[in-house]
């Protein structure tokens, strides 16, 4: 994809309007941080300032550190978003795959009753999954999480892949089968490669909220040993005293796993390894 | 031996008829075009016979043996398709060599056919490149070349020339000529280009609507066409349909080719010249007739004529056809 015309004003426009979007976005994380590195008085007195020699402190750091759970909720945090992210692609596009792939009776029923739960929250439902987490012994476990996560993922995952699937070449998955490839051959040699740029999307758009929750950690999930970040960083907000310098110390770190995750899905979005398989 | 039979095939999806009782039989080492225009069930019969559609009803035999609800890769055939269809996470190599790879062929053998395969399609500088650092035609030769590889009782070509462009589509047309010799093999070939028909096949299958009209040998066919369909279809430029200029019946239709028609100064077709192309090889003259219909002449060479002249046309009784109303043949 080539622009044939290069108009230099239509450029520096666009790369303005781009950098005015990416300062407006990166305004909130960059306030965290800064604020992050400061004495208490120096956060209230100048939100705005950089640290300097003076307002310097690592206060809200040593704090979260000295927490001493606090490696433990990142860890959890990290199983439950990744294994979430795993089940979410591997069952959508395995669903996705036999709706875009398979001609059967009420293919297009099931398709729109796994669509729908994108217009259906799941918290409606939270009264109702707790009481069966409760009956299964999950509460308190991080497979209660991975298994919400899942659940809710998994609409708009199955919504977006089985698109993306149904724009893989026919003839492509016809020579995997006069060739001898299984179906599941098939799927994971053949379809998985070519709409990666698809399920990175996926991972991406699922990854944030899922990272970030604090509802579902707070009613399934509560006890210490399976805290996830979001819900270990409210210990520091409390109802009548705050401690702030905690709070944005634990909000910078955790930036950090998502930003390395979504690097790591960002370089799929952008890759397409299409190119040469049709035409 | 029969390298493929199909007894009564029919297709349909849902309650669309696709395909409707076709009764076929290929010899071992015969190349056999199917072809007809877009939607006439060509490519679903193709399907049929490589297993990636199951038959409505009927059954397919390769090689002797049923296959009707065998996988396809246990059918003994290798495809070539339109779009190339080459895997492309794998180098020439790997996609010559999945096939064989899938049913367990050891190595040595592997290895051989792809260097033979290679050989013969002229691919070995290009063994180790991935599809997408290949050109179209150095694609379709990779895809022919997977075929090969496989040494299938059947090859079915699925247009394998559509996507490219026309000097290629020729040589590659003559490549592929010159596999059906070499090998000796049994082909299956769809197109909707009656060019490529004409020149590849040993018999053609011409289908209309899901039904086959005529099954025949190309010269066959041209010379002898069973309806006014068939006869429409092979040929360029196409036979003229024109008014009969002897005693016919009620609603018939007179069939003409165009080489066969001559400018003569009696002739029975009258008409104004609305059109002239020189090929240099050839001149084609379309004329506007009196009767109302379009003709068109071809003649070797090159030959003045200008348009708006009025033109004279005979030919020759013996090219001629009849048609009746409903496009059978009458004469």
């Amino acid at each position: 994809m080539s622009t044939a015309r290069h108009n230099p004003l239509n450029s520096v426009a666009a790369h303005t309007a781009l950098i005015a979007y990416t300062l407006i976005a990166l305004f909130p994380v960059f306030v965290i941080v800064i604020n992050s590195f400061k004495e208490r008085r120096a956060i209230f007195r100048e939100p705005l300032a950089l640290p300097d020699a003076e307002s310097f402190s690592l206060i809200g750091y040593q704090t979260v550190m000295k927490q001493g759970n606090f490696f433990l909720y990142f860890q959890n945090s990290f199983i439950v978003t990744v294994a979430s992210l795993f089940f979410i692609l591997l069952f959508g596009a395995m669903a996705a795959f036999a709706l875009a792939e398979y001609r059967f009776r009420g293919n297009m029923l099931m398709g729109l009753y796994l669509a729908l739960g994108i217009m259906i929250p799941i918290r409606i439902g939270t009264v109702a999954i707790l009481q069966m987490m409760v009956s299964t012994g999950l509460v308190n476990t991080l497979w209660a999480l991975i298994l919400v996560y899942t659940a809710q993922g998994l609409p708009l995952a199955v919504f977006i892949l089985s698109e993306f699937m149904r724009q893989v070449s026919d003839d492509l998955k016809n020579a995997g089968r006069i060739d001898g490839l299984s179906e599941y051959k098939i799927f994971f040699r053949l379809v998985l490669p070519l709409v990666r740029p698809a399920m990175a999307t996926v991972a991406v758009f699922n990854m944030i909220p899922i990272w970030n929750d604090l509802w579902f950690p707070l009613i399934l999930a509560p006890a210490e040993e399976v805290k996830t970040l979001t819900l270990g960083s409210q210990v520091f907000i409390g109802q009548f005293v705050t401690d702030w310098n905690a709070v944005l110390s634990a909000l910078s770190l955790a930036i950090l796993p998502v930003l390395v995750l979504y690097v790591i899905f960002s370089r799929q979005l952008i890759r397409g390894i299409t190119s040469g398989a049709v035409k | 031996m029969t390298a493929l039979k199909l007894d009564r095939v029919t297709k349909s999806f849902g309650r669309i008829q696709v395909l409707h009782d076709i009764d076929l039989e290929v010899e071992e080492g015969e190349f056999v075009v199917f072809v007809g225009p877009s939607g006439c069930g060509k490519s679903t019969l193709l399907r049929v016979i490589a297993g990636l559609e199951d038959a409505t009803s009927g059954r397919v035999e390769i090689g002797g043996a049923e296959v009707t609800r065998t996988p396809p890769a246990k059918r003994g055939i290798a495809m070539v398709f339109q779009s190339y269809a080459l895997y492309p996470h794998l180098d020439v190599r790997g996609n010559m060599a999945l096939g064989l790879k899938q049913e367990g062929q050891p190595k040595a053998v592997i290895e051989e056919r792809i260097a033979e395969a290679a050989r013969m399609l002229e691919l070995q500088p290009y063994l180790d490149r991935r599809p997408s650092d290949l050109s179209g035609g150095q694609r379709q030769r990779v895809a022919i070349g997977r075929a090969v590889t496989r040494q299938p009782q059947l090859f079915l070509f699925d247009e394998p020339l559509s996507n490219l462009d026309a000097a290629l589509r020729m040589n590659t047309r003559i490549e592929i000529a010159q596999l059906h010799r070499a090998l000796g093999a049994s082909m299956i070939y769809v197109t909707h280009d009656q060019t490529e028909a004409m020149t590849l096949a040993d018999r053609i299958v011409v289908l209309r609507a899901g039904r086959i009209e005529q099954v025949g040998a190309p010269m066959e066919l041209y010379n002898n066409p069973a309806n006014r369909f068939v006869a429409g279809f092979l040929g360029a430029p196409s036979m003229n349909f024109l008014a009969p200029v002897t005693e016919a019946p009620e609603g018939a239709v007179l069939g003409i080719r165009p080489e066969h028609l001559r400018p003569e100064a009696e002739g029975p077709i009258r008409g104004r010249i609305t059109h002239v192309e020189q090929l240099g090889g050839d001149t084609n003259i379309v004329v506007d007739t009196r009767t109302g219909e379009q003709a068109t002449i071809r003649m070797f060479g090159q030959h003045r004529a200008r348009v708006g002249e009025e033109i004279a046309m005979g030919f020759d009784p013996a090219h001629g056809f009849l048609f009746d109303a409903e496009g059978r043949r009458l004469a």
